[in-house]
């Protein structure tokens, strides 16, 4: 059996690049295609990934943004991702482009990422900082949003996201923020179409709810 | 205010400030690092990995044996696995002490 194939079959990479025919690659151009780049680290090239990354990382940083607040948080999500893409490789048919699937795969992770982070005792609304909750106020009284005010709604819609299930804060996140269609997050999130209606229902109501909750605690 | 067109308000104003897409430096040589440390075969992790993936086909094997017996011992209704094992291991040790006698 070929090295590379015992190696493949144990989960395992060779520590050197080699590649199908037993020649080691040479580096690849920074012209070079997905495609060309992708099949590369197939045949054995780990650095022809290393482009991979560059070009999508500024992306997949954004992303991950939206899910986790720490930046230390942000890097793990990130190097998961990456790290995954480059385990599963060889289950991208090429029939998308690379950044969709690479797209499913960040969304997936930033939703492992919200479960796993679940347990955590939950922010009550005093913890909620006086400016946050007197801007809402303000927002809740007047007919049009401040133009200047997208960072603060950011950081409170951020706060009251973190209230929210997992499945709802990125049902919403994704609907909403990312200004997406119900047919796009299907494919994001591998759920239906209907599945996704029915949790973008649920989610707005439990938002509303959270909403409707800090408003009060802000009254007494 | 409606709380649906409060939150409809928020949610487009927060739309107007996307997060930042700002990569730390050299943040893709830190996952090639990983990767090449992935990459190197390490012969313990190795054997790890495949006892680990040896474990399931095991314990099918021990399933499908113990279900075999089982069905082998209730369709002949002759002496029991248990038994049957027992005479056979101790078969030694009832010849010597035959021969004693």
């Amino acid at each position: 059996m070929p090295l590379n194939l015992a190696l493949a079959v144990a989960g395992l990479r060779p520590k050197i690049d080699v590649n199908a025919s037993g020649q080691t690659p040479s580096q690849p151009e920074a012209e070079s295609s997905d495609a060309e780049l992708i099949e590369a680290v197939r045949s054995g090239s780990v650095s022809s990934f290393e482009p991979l990354i560059r070009k999508y990382q500024p992306r997949v940083f954004a992303t991950a943004r939206r899910y986790a607040r720490r930046e230390g948080e942000v890097e793990d999500i990130v190097q998961e991702v990456f790290l995954k893409a480059f385990q599963k490789l060889h289950t991208f048919r090429g029939q998308a482009p690379f950044e969709h699937w690479l797209m499913r795969l960040t969304v997936r992770t930033c939703f492992d990422f919200l479960r796993a982070h679940r347990r955590r005792p939950e922010i009550s609304f005093s913890d909620y900082s006086e400016p946050e909750t007197d801007w809402l106020q303000q927002l809740a009284s007047r007919d049009d949003p401040f133009p200047d005010d997208a960072a603060m709604a950011r950081e409170v819609v951020q706060r009251v996201f973190e209230k929210l299930s997992p499945r709802s804060r990125l049902v919403l996140t994704l609907l909403e923020l990312e200004d997406r269609t119900v047919k796009e997050v299907a494919e994001l999130t591998g759920w239906s179409v209907s599945l996704v209606k029915v949790q973008a229902f649920r989610a707005r109501a439990e938002m509303r709810k959270c909403l409707e909750q800090m408003l009060r605690r802000r009254e007494l | 205010m409606k709380l649906d067109e409060l939150q409809s308000k928020l949610l487009a104003a927060a739309r107007e400030a996307p997060p930042s897409d700002a990569v730390p430096y050299a943040f893709e040589k830190r996952i090639m690092a990983r990767l090449t440390a992935r990459a190197r075969v390490d012969p313990v992790s190795f054997w790890n990995r495949m006892l680990w993936r040896a474990a399931v086909p095991c314990l099918l094997v021990m399933l499908s044996v113990s279900l075999w017996s089982f069905l082998a011992q209730n369709g002949k209704g002759g002496a029991s696995l248990g038994t049957e094992l027992e005479d056979a291991v101790f078969a030694p040790a009832y010849a010597a002490i035959e021969d004693t006698w």
